[in-house]
């Protein structure tokens, strides 16, 4: 019997990677990947698929904005965000929310509400 | 490169009209192949999710928006490929702040909306208070570095009506 280390026994949680970033997970759809929490299910993907991190991470090592962690069918933002606990056969989504606009006219308005 | 046909590209200039002087936003649901080629095959118009004057200069699609959207695409045996919206008065050039919550892989569609020559009064909701302009559609560059212009089929200058 071979000796057991730290995480051995954490839960087996899916975790679903959205279409854009699959070329930088081997083409997978669905990583199984064990770990206690949700912070840490996502250090191990980006350590097993390293190009998957400056998409999912800020330079600072947060999450960028836009992309947002379900446990099942709820966002973490409502739960315990990234020490939101993963248990056996759930599934945790990737899920970005999509944002954009013209920076230079808000800059603008900005200038023109100062100056008000 | 992007395949969409004239009609399509017409409806979200039409969206882009109707939203103006607020940014109109959507997503592009089609067939990807191997080799990075996209088809868009149909559009979802999406609620802007920003308001008042944010809405003017900026869009949002929730997580709940996309969950939802590609849901609608799958029940079709199709997927996101990727997202369009407008910007109101500013050129069809995606800004830096699309850059910095761009995906890879997906293709943006921008739209330049000009106000409307007829003074159709754009507070109006629904109405076509604006003009679309040209098209253009972009791709993140892997590195997040910048927007690569991606090309239309056909080509836009032919979608012109």
């Amino acid at each position: 019997m071979t000796a057991r280390g730290k995480g051995d026994f954490d839960p087996m949680a899916k975790i679903i990677v959205p279409t854009p970033l699959r070329q930088y997970a081997g083409k997978q759809e669905a990583i199984e990947l064990a770990a206690a929490t949700v912070g840490e299910l996502l250090t191990k993907l980006v350590t097993e698929h390293g190009e998957l991190r400056r998409h999912l991470y800020t330079e600072e090592g947060r999450l960028r904005s836009f992309v947002n962690v379900y446990v099942n069918d709820e966002d973490i933002r409502y739960l315990q965000k990234e020490n939101t606990a993963v248990k056996d056969s759930d599934v945790v989504s990737i899920v970005p929310s999509i944002a954009g606009g013209n920076q230079h006219r808000e800059a603008r308005s900005g200038f023109l509400r100062r100056r008000a | 490169m992007l395949t969409i046909a004239k009609q399509l590209l017409e409806e979200i200039g039409g969206h882009g009209a109707r939203a103006y002087p607020n940014e109109c936003c959507g997503a592009l649901v089609g067939v990807a192949g191997e080799d990075g080629r996209k088809e868009v095959r149909a559009l979802l118009a999406l609620d802007n999710r920003r308001e008042g004057e944010a809405a003017r200069t900026r869009f949002l699609v929730t997580a709940d928006d996309f969950r939802w959207a590609e849901k609608q695409a799958r029940g079709q045996g199709l997927e996101i490929v990727g997202f369009y919206h407008s910007h109101p008065d500013h050129p069809a050039r995606p800004s830096e702040f699309d850059r910095e919550h761009a995906l890879p892989w997906y293709s943006y569609i921008v739209v330049r909306v000009a106000r409307s020559e007829s003074g159709a009064t754009p507070q109006r909701a629904g109405q076509a208070g604006g003009k679309p302009q040209e098209v253009t559609s972009w791709v993140l560059a892997e590195d997040r570095s910048q927007f690569l212009p991606e090309e239309i089929f056909p080509p836009a200058a032919s979608n012109k009506g």
